[in-house]
């Protein structure tokens, strides 16, 4: 485990908080060392710090969820010997990202029953289907289903397996959380579990602004409320640097 | 070292972007061709969404066509008067092809009509630049190249509003080069390129241009086109990435200097076999995309709210 003077001060906010907590009664608290993520120009991806304390024994789950989207699946068919997109499912609210953290298997900790309930875990993630598509097999279902997720997974925006949280001394308790560069903007909310015997007992959530800041939101901004200057200008700086690499070129 | 390119919404190897730049700028000033067809495939190879790749590589080829163009025209190798009358059929077809692919985008299968383009148009194109230019160079080794007409005569040459191309050192009806610039202008509108790949051979064999001329011209012409269509994108899509253009053509232009220094040093015909053979690879790298059995049968694409 990597100690900075960082995370021994947020340990420290956490146990302050633990002991108000008691104080009140709570079981959980938690928090995160940032609920803002910016996306600057130099955005490759980041990571947040989750942290907490319980009161007593218990296991701890972690799960971020994304803003919700459309998705189409697609699935192609050979028709006249080349691969064509042959048919269409459209699930509607499915998370842009979602991760899941745990201080041991998630098997291990609850039923399926209450994993499916809760959304749990990747293959738990509820799925609405789009009007047209409500009529279709259910087996059929299934496998643009398993195809979002393995999809979604192979893109690094769900988590496969779940990432580890660490407990110290049955009290407190941290995680990683990574998001990778290709997330989506929006609000994304972190949901801490405290299950005891196999059933959450308590449940706080916490959200997480992600945003493009600086030149990159300017740019975007730009391009989507001003877009036929912005189509102008475009134009303008090519002919000019085209121009202008003609022109330094000249004297070598 | 990284940038986060705010329209495609992901963060790119900066290092990466300039040579690819480079390389594809090289080969555009080379064979004066834009190089989107090479271009546009990379972007979206390396991760790029589709329509962003499209959108800024519309908008990258302006660049490298104008600093291409600067090249040739010191060497007085443009022909303004062919490159208007192509620019103005050359409007009307991208604009007409913008309109034909938002219908085909209706119906769902832009993508796989995109790629067909891509084999039918490379296809033909390559093949038929191949045999063309590899009977040249035949010709020219066995025997003592002797001097012939121009060009050939056929039935386009009695189509009426004849005008008179000083620097093609041709006479020929001005709804030829119309024509061409039109049915270049829909491809390059629904193929997300410039056209130079089409352009280039119908000028030399349905337009009859001598090969000097042909490069510039059509580097010319494809300046106009494209900023056309990356006017049209910004407004219609909003998926020109200015920030990765720019680190495009910083490649390109620089390549491009290198690549048309370099093309008066090979011979028309050798220019014209090296130009097939990459087309007809590209061609035959879709083609095979299309016929192999995908890794997952199934594709996810979020849908923008209706």
């Amino acid at each position: 485990m990597k100690r900075n003077p960082a995370t021994f001060l947020l340990l420290i906010a956490a146990l302050v908080a633990v002991a108000s907590a008691s104080a009140r009664g709570q079981a959980l608290v938690a928090d995160l060392s940032s609920h803002h993520v910016a996306i600057t120009t130099g955005f490759t991806g980041t990571d947040v710090l989750l942290f907490g304390a319980v009161d007593g024994e218990g296991d701890v789950v972690v799960v971020i969820t994304g803003p919700p989207e459309s998705v189409a699946v697609r699935n192609k068919q050979r028709i006249a010997g080349i691969w064509v997109n042959a048919d269409t499912v459209e699930f509607q609210g499915i998370p842009n990202f979602y991760a899941v953290a745990s201080n041991r298997p998630l098997k291990e900790i609850t039923s399926p029953d209450i994993r499916e309930t809760q959304q749990i875990g990747a293959e738990h993630i509820a799925t609405k289907l789009a009007a047209e598509d409500r009529d279709r097999p259910a087996a059929e279902i299934a496998l643009y289903r398993e195809a979002l997720i393995r999809n979604k997974q192979n893109s690094g925006l769900f988590s496969v397996e779940p990432e580890q949280i660490s407990i110290i001394s049955d009290r407190l308790f941290r995680t990683q959380i990574h998001f990778p560069s290709n997330m989506a903007t929006g609000s994304y909310s972190a949901v801490v579990y405290l299950f005891r015997d196999g059933e959450a007992v308590q449940a706080v959530s916490t959200p997480i602004l992600v945003e493009k800041v600086g030149v990159g939101a300017e740019i975007y901004n730009f391009a989507h409320q001003q877009s036929a200057l912005y189509g102008l200008a475009a134009i303008v700086i090519a002919v000019f640097s085209g121009w202008l690499g003609g022109v330094i070129f000249r004297k070598v | 070292m990284h940038f986060y390119l705010p329209i495609a919404e992901m963060s790119v190897n900066i290092f990466l972007i300039l040579a690819m730049g480079g390389g594809i700028g090289f080969l555009s000033g080379l064979f004066g061709v834009g190089g989107g067809f090479l271009m546009t495939p990379l972007l979206i190879f390396i991760g790029v969404p589709a329509p962003v790749a499209v959108g800024t590589e519309a908008n990258q080829i302006v660049a490298s066509s104008v600093s291409g163009v600067i090249a040739h025209m010191r060497r007085g190798n443009v022909d303004f008067k062919m490159g208007g009358v192509l620019l103005a059929g050359g409007f009307v077809g991208s604009s007409l092809g913008v309109v034909l692919f938002k219908y085909l985008q209706g119906l769902g299968q832009i993508d796989l009509v995109i790629k067909l383009c891509y084999v039918v148009f490379l296809g033909i194109i390559g093949g038929l630049m191949f045999v063309e230019s590899a009977r040249t160079i035949l010709r020219s080794r066995s025997v003592s190249a002797s001097r012939g007409k121009l060009h050939q005569h056929n039935w386009l040459h009695g189509l009426p509003f004849k005008m008179r191309f000083r620097r093609s050192k041709l006479y020929i009806s001005a709804l030829l080069p119309l024509m061409v610039g039109a049915g270049v202008g829909v491809l390059s509108a629904l193929m997300g390129v410039g056209g130079g790949f089409i352009m280039v051979p119908a000028m030399i064999y349905l337009l009859g241009m001598p090969t000097s001329v042909v490069i510039g011209t059509s580097l010319f012409q494809i300046i106009f086109v494209t900023a056309n269509v990356t006017f049209l994108q910004a407004v219609t899509t909003q998926t020109v990435d200015v920030p990765l253009a720019i680190l495009l053509l910083i490649g390109a232009v620089i390549g491009a200097q290198f690549g048309s220094k370099y093309s008066v040093r090979l011979k028309g015909e050798q220019l014209r076999i090296l130009l097939a053979v990459m087309v007809i690879g590209v061609c035959a790298k879709i083609a095979y995309d299309l016929i192999v059995t995908p890794e997952d049968l199934y594709s996810i694409a979020p849908l923008i709210a209706h």
